[in-house]
């Protein structure tokens, strides 16, 4: 219990300071900043229910006034502007990439949490996106899916450093990449039962 | 902890921040509803006013929190342009204007520890479907704990980086930075534990 709040406070945490970091500038002049891996972060190595929590709590955060977004933004009107689908669809993203990695153990963990934090990050991340985007601007779906393909090898540069982050950590501590320490969820309560 | 609220003080301070929060979802909802250019105008004419009324650094914090929307204006204007359809285009972008400011002057009109209560206030249905909103509070103290910490340990990684190589920094020291920060986080529960720990009646989260 203590272990799991701290831990999904550390990656909450791990998403506002990522906001700090430097944007980095792609090639052809689109900025791309962490925030986004510290999300797919948070699914590969919390796993589904504790990442979408550490999302979650990032997003309450964020609607009580903190300025926890990159560039020092926040409060309610990020939610309204056009990229609050994006925000609204964060533990959402970080759900289903946690969910990927708990449950396909076959590859090696790189692939494995590389292709969740795709699945998870970049696809469900971008239908919440795109559907944020066309109801703040009133665009069709697909016009909206033009407006952000730019961001598309950004992201997917992010899954591929979520990837090997997760396996070499796992490496390093394995106990401390929870969607793979704890096999089920009921064992994990019966231990707390005992 | 540095906050969005406002320091300069206004009448609106003192309002319950449930009823401007309540006011804000009616408020972002009716603007989906009005297609009037004119009307639109006008919402943001007094959003605009609201700002300036209680003076000149509450406009100006309030007008630098807007800057992040010009990106957005700028492609709905060449987009606009673009296809034709002036009208419309001036509707949305008025629009957006209008429901980021009247949002952003709930943030900052609103105490941190006031909006904390409402979550709280709005959370404690789910604390009878099993949800313990005590670790969620704990939780939230924890973040604001680790955020600086996070950062301390990412600038002292860094800092080694730079002393040992003149290449720049790059994702590697992501690496030693999560490790750093999983070994913190392995403490705190530690520490949490050994305070006594969070409440007994746990159901397993």
């Amino acid at each position: 219990m203590e272990r799991n709040i701290a831990m999904i406070a550390l990656f909450t945490a791990l998403i506002v300071a990522l906001g700090l970091v430097p944007k980095l500038t792609l090639g052809f002049g689109v900025p791309i900043t962490a925030q986004s891996l510290g999300v797919m972060l948070c699914g590969t190595i919390l796993g589904a229910r504790r990442g979408a929590l550490a999302a979650f709590l990032f997003l309450l955060l964020l609607a009580v006034g903190l300025p926890v977004l990159a560039g020092g933004r926040g409060g309610l009107g990020v939610f309204v502007s056009s990229s609050g689908g994006f925000l609204i669809g964060w533990p959402v993203a970080a759900f289903v990439t946690g969910w990927i990695t708990e449950k396909w153990r076959s590859p090696a963990l790189a692939v494995v949490a590389g292709v969740a934090s795709v699945i998870g990050g970049i696809v469900v991340l971008y239908i919440f996106g795109i559907v944020g985007l066309s109801i703040a601007l009133d665009k069709t779906a697909l016009q909206s899916a033009a407006l952000v393909t730019a961001f598309i090898p950004g992201d997917l540069l992010k899954a591929g450093i979520a990837g090997l982050l997760t396996s070499a950590i796992y490496k390093a501590r394995p106990n401390s990449v929870l969607s793979r320490t704890i096999p089920q969820r009921n064992s994990q309560i019966d231990l707390h039962k005992q | 902890m540095i906050c969005l609220t406002c320091p300069v003080n206004t009448r609106a301070h003192s309002w319950p921040a449930g009823a401007k929060l309540f006011a804000l979802c009616v408020f972002t909802l009716a603007l989906f509803y009005i297609q009037s250019v004119a009307i639109h105008i006008g919402i943001l004419a007094v959003t605009a006013a609201l700002y300036a009324l209680p003076g000149k650094v509450f406009l100006k914090s309030g007008l630098s929190q807007l800057r992040i929307l010009w990106p957005f204006v700028l492609v709905i204007g060449v987009w606009h342009t673009f296809t034709g359809e002036y009208y419309e285009g001036t509707v949305i972008t008025l629009r957006l204007l209008s429901a980021v400011a009247a949002a952003n002057l709930v943030t900052m009109t609103s105490r941190l520890s006031e909006m904390i209560e409402v979550v709280r206030i709005l959370s404690s249905p789910l604390r009878r479907l099993g949800l313990q909103s005590q670790s969620m509070e704990i939780a939230f103290a924890l973040v604001i704990r680790m955020i600086p910490v996070l950062v301390q340990k990412g600038q002292i990684i860094a800092e080694s980086w730079r002393v040992r190589t003149r290449r720049r920094l790059g994702w590697r020291i992501l690496l030693p930075f999560a490790l750093v920060a999983l070994d913190d986080a392995e403490h705190v529960a530690e520490a949490l534990k050994a305070r006594g720990g969070l409440s007994t009646t746990s159901k397993g989260n």
